[in-house]
């Protein structure tokens, strides 16, 4: 079962909720696919940590070979190749791996270097496999460490599974939701919580995946997202009060489920819920 | 035009809620929302007229003419983002598509096209004097980077005489934030008590250094966290951060938002600090003399 959990606005609780339930199953992987900016590793603090660099495919040219054709800057969509003065550059950064300019040269002065832009770790936090992706500052795309991450944890296929997703609705958080059986959006009770949550809405329907939401930080009086559900018909799947305890728990990168029984009961209880709801929709899918 | 870019690194951190308060106090006749994938700054700044929108097209999509497919699969097995899939007929999936045309240039039968796709939408509000840029991206679009480009583009073209444009930018450290990040005469980071927040805000920092962008610290909801407040104060003076101050927790912020309304039209606790932090920002932004 792998459940991916996502929420367009950044800050109002995914990795909060991903790692409570990880921690709270018996036993259960954990991948951070915000591989811009990772945290769920700072709650886990996993130990025997196994890495791996992760690279990608980067064109480089031999200047006695290249003829100045221009072929290859004349094909790359990306503008990732310029021909100046008599020499031909690469932009490594903009660069999309297609590998179509090395397909092309009629000189075979192109060849492929790898390029390291960030890497991926796993390592164990008490019954949770943790993995992470941590993109190179300055590296534009994260989406083949998403990759990588992806495929490493497949031999999880038995466990319960949290994806932490990043936040937004772009690529990224397309690659880290595709083979999720399950998706749990986090909702802030805000104008703008509400706002990015009908963009995360939208996602997941536009990809057909079985969905809940969860509300985060709620308060007494309207909450704007629980509104947004009730109109849509969305399953509410649980609800976390706003709560300065687990507020400083989670600001000092403490797993509330780990320090309280409270909090164990909980996300406990949301995880028999979200596994539930689940099954049901794989049943009923079937 | 002096260009003030408000980035974050982790989200939620208050982002919008400090640069829709810093258009209000400067009156900023420039502003712009970068944040394509989640937008918000138009939900908080009151704009009297229509927008024009314009249909952004990102890169092309391949598309295969399965009438002249002669099923060979060298298209399938060149493409590097698996994307055509082979299932009875061949197959474009258009999200994996990235657009770079290697099927097209491998197909022996002519069979595959790129055709241009509409990957978002580029808004522009035009009145009394002021202009705001914003955009959506289209949902799992690869291509936000370039169509931030675009909204900077966009703000620009339509004030090109004004002195000073406040953008709201996107969390993360990837494509949408370097391409925000091109062009910026100072970037404000609002950074979040918290270890993650710590954290993020060390890789942001990091990425603004690389392209030489002249880089400030505020921390918001500083009271939800003191002693990680002071961890990130300490962070500045090592590094040489310039610090702009703390903004207070304030349920009363919560409720000007909801309300539509900035934290500085209403009187309240974070309101007040903020003003702070902003004519610190300004007095920095428009020093002379910076850089190399």
């Amino acid at each position: 079962m792998r459940i991916a959990v996502l929420s367009g606005k950044g800050g109002t609780g995914k990795t909060l909720v991903s790692i409570n339930l990880a921690a709270a199953t018996e036993t259960s992987a954990y991948i951070d696919c915000d591989v811009e900016e990772p945290n769920g590793y700072l709650f886990f603090k996993p130990r025997n940590i196994q890495e791996e660099e992760v690279s990608v495919r980067i064109p480089k040219v031999n200047d006695k070979l290249c003829s100045g054709c221009r072929k290859c800057v004349d094909f790359c969509k990306f503008n990732a190749l310029a021909y100046i003065k008599d020499k031909l550059i690469i932009f490594e950064d903009i660069c999309h791996s297609c590998g179509g300019c090395i397909l092309l040269c009629p000189e075979q002065a192109l060849t492929e270097k790898e390029k390291v832009i960030g890497k991926v770790q796993k390592g164990i936090s008490d019954q949770v496999t943790v993995y992470t992706g941590v993109l190179n500052t300055g590296e534009p795309s994260g989406v083949p460490i998403i990759k990588k991450l992806l495929a490493e944890a497949k031999l999880e296929i038995t466990k319960t599974t949290l994806i932490d997703c990043p936040p937004g609705s772009a690529c990224t958080v397309m690659e880290s939701i595709k083979d999720a059986d399950y998706c749990i959006l986090v909702a802030e009770p805000t104008l703008f919580g509400v706002h990015n949550l009908n963009i995360v809405y939208e996602l997941v329907k536009l990809f057909n995946k079985p969905f809940g939401v969860v509300l985060n930080k709620c308060l007494d009086g309207e909450d704007l997202s629980e509104k947004f559900c009730l109109e849509k018909g969305i399953r509410i799947l649980g609800r976390i009060p706003f709560d300065q305890e687990l507020g400083r728990l989670n600001s000092n990168a403490e797993i509330a489920v780990r320090k309280s029984e409270k909090y164990r009961r909980i996300f406990s209880s949301l995880l028999e819920t979200v596994e539930k709801e689940a099954h049901h929709e794989a049943a009923s899918d079937s | 035009m002096k260009q003030l870019l408000i980035l974050s690194g982790k989200g939620g951190t208050g982002k919008t809620t400090i640069a829709s308060a810093f258009i209000k106090l400067a009156e900023a006749k420039a502003y712009a929302d970068c944040d394509v994938d989640a937008p918000n700054l138009h939900l908080i700044t009151e704009q009297t007229s229509q927008s024009r929108k314009t249909d952004y097209y990102g890169l092309p999509k391949a598309e295969i003419n399965t009438d002249l497919c002669i099923e060979c699969d060298q298209c399938r097995q060149n493409c590097r983002f698996n994307a055509i899939s082979a299932d009875g007929k061949y197959k474009v999936d258009s999200f994996a598509c990235e657009g770079c045309g290697v099927c097209e240039l491998v197909c022996p039968a002519g069979a595959i096209a790129l055709k241009p796709a509409v990957a978002g939408e580029l808004m522009l509000y035009k009145s009394e004097g002021e202009v705001f840029s914003t955009a959506q991206l289209k949902m799992g679009s690869g291509t936000s980077g370039m169509l931030v480009t675009e909204v900077k583009k966009q703000m620009k073209s339509a004030a090109a005489d004004v002195e000073l444009a406040i953008i709201d930018g996107s969390p993360g450290i990837g494509c949408p934030v370097i391409a925000s990040l091109s062009g910026v005469d100072m970037v404000l980071i609002v950074a979040e008590p918290s270890i993650s927040g710590i954290s993020d805000m060390e890789r942001i920092i990091n990425t603004a250094a690389k392209f030489g962008i002249k880089t400030a610290v505020c921390i918001n909801k500083f009271d939800t966290n003191i002693q990680n407040t002071e961890k990130i104060e300490s962070f500045c003076i090592e590094h040489g951060l310039a610090y702009m101050g703390r903004i207070p927790f304030d349920s009363e912020a919560v409720k000007a938002i909801n309300n539509g309304q900035t934290i500085v039209d209403i009187d309240c606790l974070s309101g007040a600090a903020v003003k702070a932090v902003y004519n610190r920002t300004m007095e920095l932004l428009l020093e002379e003399g910076d850089g190399p």
